[in-house]
């Protein structure tokens, strides 16, 4: 790294430059993959996939998450490091959340409100028809 | 710059710094590339922090959703896909316009980077804008987190409620006057560097009032497209409205059985049964459940009276939009869209902030680092939400 190497006037002659600017057309390929991808999703919410519905649209979001990872963060031109730090967090979450899950299945009517807890059933007409409560 | 006093080669230092430290790098550092790669480190690990934090709320949703799928299917109808839609475009615009940004940054383009900036800062205030609009619609109409869910389907619309829209919009039209004040005094004053960074903060704040009138544009046509499907669609495809007009027509049929003895109940049965055979009423099938349950309750027991009845509706797991059910629902929604939206609040902060620096000019390709960070953090919010539209807003 030379003294010099960030001295107003000669920015472009030196070899220490870091920027990498992404192309206009890069970021505008990237913006189009986004948008076409979210029309996929919304149109595709209209088709019944049954239980592959979760997984198509998570794919999807994947997909379009990969690219604003990889373009719009700047993931593929910055050290690996960054990226390895980041990724792993998905990792953790993916245990957090599958521990979760796992434990939920387990216990899951814990999670539930009490029906003696509940407020009145403003939704439902039929207790008030037939245990005659106003 | 103002901590050399401590240092041992305070002479060589002080001789050095025209040279040696521009004033962007700060002391600590020997180059600007390492005070880039510092910095983005350090963005990264907040990043990741931010990740973990949203993980949580995304675990309660998963939880929440595998206990009650069908709560969340139903709810997902109050949802209004075409303002979700539209937000998901308007946050992948300025997603857009941000890496714009860095890159107008990165190659000294001073006007670009302010142009850039100030309409991601757009792009923001138009989402919050329509998000302002779905939220008072739903409180208007009483889908609130569990506890102050009081969502009625005979009466979905209640005419007095507070002014809910006004009040959210209170602050942004403050801002606005404030800024408009701001730019007319930098104007009169003739204070360029003030009038240069208020001209681009009025249109932010207009944008706000813009992304309101687009959402409420959209709003009313999604309503009348609703009433349209009630009258195309009588079955009804687990649409919200059918439901609604169900349980309204079960509430007039089963009003008279309340006086009358156990032949009515019998007849209120057979409404029930007829439509419970619709697979989209999961609350009629589920009362009609009830009842079996309740009557099979009564018809073994030799106990009439209306106490034990009461006890084994109680007991009867409810399987509706009862107030609580739902009310999770909306619970999840409001906390991962409101701590979402907070998180442009906060953007748009630090935004405003890179925009009045732009102005000032302070960036150049040794030192882009606080946009490239405030970049980073702002694609991490689209991120977010490119999950988050698919997970709340597209449930069949």
């Amino acid at each position: 790294m030379s003294a010099h190497a960030h001295s107003e006037d000669d920015h472009s002659a030196d070899g220490h430059d870091f920027a990498h600017p992404m192309s206009v057309q890069t970021l505008l390929a990237v913006f189009f993959a986004l948008t076409f991808l979210t029309v996929i999703t919304v149109a595709q919410a209209s088709f019944d996939f049954g239980a592959f519905e979760v997984a198509t649209v998570m794919f999807i979001a994947t997909v379009k998450a990969v690219l604003v990872m990889a373009f719009f963060m700047h993931m593929l031109a910055d050290k690996p490091f960054n990226a390895i730090i980041f990724i792993g967090s998905f990792v953790f979450v993916g245990l957090f959340v599958m521990f979760t899950l796992g434990d939920s299945m387990m216990t899951s009517h814990s999670f539930e409100p009490r029906v003696e807890e509940l407020a009145p059933a403003v939704a439902e007409p039929t207790i008030t028809t037939v245990d005659g409560a106003p | 710059m103002s901590t050399i006093e401590a240092s041992p080669e305070v002479g060589h230092d002080e001789h050095g710094h025209d040279h040696d430290h521009p004033p962007f790098l700060a002391h600590h550092f020997d180059t600007p590339e390492q005070q880039f790669d510092s910095g983005k480190l350090g963005i990264w690990l907040f990043l990741v922090t931010e990740v973990l934090f949203f993980s949580g709320m995304f675990c309660a949703y998963a939880i929440f959703r595998a206990l009650r799928p069908e709560v969340f299917e139903g709810c997902s109808q109050f949802l209004n896909t075409k303002l979700g839609a539209i937000n998901t475009g308007v946050l992948l615009f300025s997603s857009l316009t941000m890496a714009w940004a860095v890159r107008c940054s990165q190659l000294e383009q001073h006007k670009g980077l302010v142009g850039t900036l100030a309409a991601t800062l757009s792009c923001a205030m138009i989402f919050l804008g329509v998000k302002a609009i779905e939220y008072s619609h739903k409180f208007g109409m009483g889908l609130l987190p569990a506890g102050l869910f009081f969502y009625d389907p005979s009466n979905p619309h209640p005419t007095e409620h507070p002014p809910y829209l006004a009040y959210i919009c209170a602050p942004f039209a403050l801002a606005l006057a404030g800024v408009l004040i701001w730019l007319v005094v930098s104007a009169v004053s003739g204070n360029k560097f003030q009038f240069a960074i208020a001209k681009p903060l009025s249109v932010v704040c207009l944008c706000f009032f813009v992304g309101v009138g687009l959402g409420t544009v959209l709003e009313s046509g999604e309503e009348s497209a609703d009433h349209i499907d009630v009258h195309a669609d009588p079955n009804g495809l687990a649409t919200a409205p059918v439901m609604e007009q169900a349980e309204k027509t079960m509430a007039a049929e089963a009003a008279p059985a309340i006086a009358a003895s156990g032949a009515m109940v019998a007849v209120d049965e057979t409404v029930l049964k007829i439509l419970a055979k619709d697979p989209a009423n999961v609350g009629v099938v589920s009362s009609q459940n009830a009842l079996e349950q309740q009557t099979a309750a009564a018809g073994t027991s030799t106990v009439t009276g209306d106490g034990e009845i009461l006890g084994a509706i109680t007991t009867t797991e409810v399987d509706v939009m009862t107030p609580t059910t739902a009310g999770v629902f909306f619970s999840i929604y409001y906390c991962m869209t409101g701590i979402h939206a907070i998180h442009i609040l906060a953007g748009i902060g630090v935004l405003v902030w890179l925009l009045v620096r732009a102005v000032r000019q302070d960036f150049n390709r040794q030192y882009f680092g606080p946009v490239d960070y405030v970049g980073l953090y702002w694609h991490l919010v689209d991120l977010i939400w490119i999950y988050l539209f698919p997970l709340l807003y597209l449930i069949r």
